[in-house]
């Protein structure tokens, strides 16, 4: 019996022969740029945390050998963040979970119901649906900012059907404008992945479902609910992990300090001169805070390949 | 037999009254009406069109502020162009293509736009390609990177970039070229996602239908899996462009100057302290030259999918 000739790969069972090098070669410049200017400046961002300080200027003088690296300012920094910063940090969690709540329940509703009931006019609903992605984010804030005023239109409406007896200054340290003018600038970003996900659910599915005894509450929890938990995960990822670093918004919306969130300090970090390392600092302990929900997403994401 | 049954018309009890199920209580009532599982989703339609009322309104309140007569940004003064082209009697320096300092700022925004949109988008394709087919751990790392630079805070990437140029790559100074770097670094991720999420709906089968018939790889890739990849790319486009003309958090640390700020961080900055309907303006134009692209790209995407379906998938497939 004679042997088979061993084949080497998949591709070449396919007919064609690929070089080694053929399918890396396509993702090589992009790999190299990331490495380079996105890995790389994260090694600067380590060094200059775990760095020294400039005695005179108080610049921050990066250190890139990990043998030399002093803990010095990042226990500094640690101590700020455990004491004196700690308000925001907790504000800024309350504030980006409300958020994230509040987007979710409205996004998922719109979303179900383009997804089931669009029917004739799906294309007019998706186009208006992704219309904020073409709106600029600082347009969008803007048109908050000046609805908003003082003598604004939401004031006048409000003092026309005799809601409130004066004007309420809506941009002056209000937690409600913030929690708000995050879901108002999140929300599109979370629409349409959840969208994506809710339109390939086969209909069949819930009428199975229904067929099967349920009513129509618990043909959504066991049915809908569980075949769209990936879109709700990568919506989830897509939204809240940015909102963690958001500072603008709440700039635009409040700019007081009742208000602070974490982002603002990262900002303020990198707009006094002299502060030495900490807005690296800052950075780092952001993203190793938000490494964590990213490793459960990738993991989730793992699990649900492998069980398909 | 089959006679019998047919003599049943069919009906489409949707939203038409009673099914047998309630047949015995009444849809009047509110709570009939709630049990009644032919009902139309009216709070879930009601709810849509509130959040596409309150999505969108804003915006066109805004657009119309632009064309104010007075200076006020929040309430309506009449109609007028000067926050455009100026006015003889108000001040120059106020109108967007008049001020030197916002004409200035708005070519910057075009050429950082257009430069970034040209960088990326063929980096992120090319990438997108090799991963899909480059088998081993490698490829997953690399891919982690890209998904991570997609959902990190951006500020993450403007202040990291900022340490970089100041710290590291000093020759870099920051201006036009850092802010392209960041940009490109930041935006390469979109056309990453969408044509990995096109590629996946693809399969191998076409490009191994042609290397079957005697093409080479690259005449396989070039002649059978560009041209599928097409709409996925000129969404890329669209949307890399929508977004780097946008962007201001980036991009305002690595400014370097008031000369190389564009539009956008202009805005920004104005838009914490006066406000006058100049910066309405400049937001408008933003919006206009997006949409400008968009119709575009939309034009494009009906001569090249002409006779296929409607895919939705390189719009919606993030992530997935």
């Amino acid at each position: 019996m004679r042997a088979l000739p061993r084949r080497r790969s998949r591709d070449e069972a396919s007919g064609a022969w690929y070089p080694r090098w053929y399918w890396p070669g396509f993702a090589l410049p992009g790999t190299l740029w990331m490495l380079v200017l996105f890995l790389l400046p994260f090694y600067v961002v380590v060094s200059i945390a775990f760095g020294t300080v400039d005695p005179v200027f108080q610049s921050p003088l990066p250190v890139y050998e990990p043998w030399w690296w002093t803990k010095r300012y990042l226990v500094e920094e640690w101590n700020f963040a455990t004491g004196e910063f700690r308000p925001v940090e907790l504000r800024t969690i309350v504030y980006v979970l409300l958020a994230t709540a509040i987007c979710l329940v409205i996004a998922y509703a719109v979303a179900y119901y383009v997804a089931r009931f669009g029917g004739k006019r799906k294309m007019l609903y998706l186009a208006l649906l992704i219309a904020p992605f073409f709106i600029s984010y600082l347009m969008r804030m803007l048109s908050w900012v000046e609805l908003l005023q003082p003598n604004g239109y939401v004031n006048s409406v409000l003092s026309f059907l005799h809601i409130t007896p004066h004007p309420i200054n809506w941009l002056d340290g209000v937690p409600f404008t913030v929690v708000m003018g995050l879901v108002y600038g999140y929300i599109p970003y979370m629409i349409l992945p959840l969208y994506g996900f809710l339109d390939r659910i086969d209909q069949s599915h819930l009428e199975a479902g229904r067929d099967l005894g349920a009513n129509r509450f618990w043909t959504f929890v066991r049915v809908t609910l569980p075949l769209s938990k990936p879109g709700i995960l990568a919506s989830l990822v897509i939204v809240t992990l940015p909102m963690f670093g958001d500072y603008y918004t709440n700039n635009l919306l409040s700019g007081s300090p009742k208000t602070t969130m974490f982002g603002n300090l990262l900002d303020n970090s990198m707009e006094a001169t002299g502060q030495g390392p900490e807005a690296a600092i800052l950075v780092l302990f952001l993203v190793v805070f938000l490494m964590i929900p990213m490793l459960y997403y990738m993991r989730e994401t793992a699990k649900a390949q492998r069980n398909q | 037999m089959s006679g019998a049954v047919r003599e049943l018309p069919p009906v489409d009890r949707r939203g038409k009254g009673p099914g047998p199920a309630a047949s015995s209580r009444s849809t009047r009532t509110p709570l009939g009406w709630w049990r009644n599982p032919w009902r139309r989703p009216r709070i879930l339609a009601s709810v849509t069109w509130l959040y596409l009322a309150w999505s969108l309104l804003p915006v066109l309140i805004a657009i119309g502020i632009s064309f104010n007569d007075g200076r006020s940004n929040s309430v309506w003064q009449g109609f007028s162009t000067q926050w455009w082209w100026g006015h003889p009697e108000s001040d120059p320096t106020g109108a967007l293509f008049v001020s030197p300092e916002l004409h200035a700022a708005l070519i910057q925004s075009l050429r950082l736009s257009f430069l970034t949109m040209f960088i990326a988008v063929p980096i992120g394709v090319a990438f997108a390609i090799g991963i899909s087919r480059w088998r081993g751990p490698a490829p997953a790392g690399a891919n982690f990177l890209m998904l991570f630079s997609f959902v990190i805070p951006e500020i993450i990437i403007g202040i990291s970039m900022f340490l970089f140029f100041t710290y590291l790559l000093k020759f870099v100074h920051l201006g036009t070229g850092a802010q392209l770097l960041a940009l490109v670094t930041y935006q390469v991720s979109f056309p990453v996602i969408i044509v990995r999420a096109r590629m996946l709906s693809i399969g191998r089968e076409y490009e191994e239908a042609a290397t079957d018939l005697g093409a080479s790889p690259t005449q396989a890739i070039r002649r059978v899996l560009l041209p599928l990849l097409y709409p996925a790319i000129l969404v890329s486009f669209v949307l890399v462009f929508a977004d780097t003309i946008d962007d201001f958090i980036t991009v305002r640390y690595l400014s370097g100057g008031a000369s190389t700020e564009p539009l956008s961080v202009k805005i920004y900055n104005f838009s914490r302290g006066t406000l006058t309907p100049a910066i309405n303006a400049a937001a408008t134009f933003l919006l206009f030259s997006t949409l400008v692209i968009a119709v575009l790209g939309v034009f494009l995407y009906r001569r090249i999918t002409r006779g296929q379906r409607g895919q939705t998938e390189e719009m919606t497939g993030y992530l997935s």
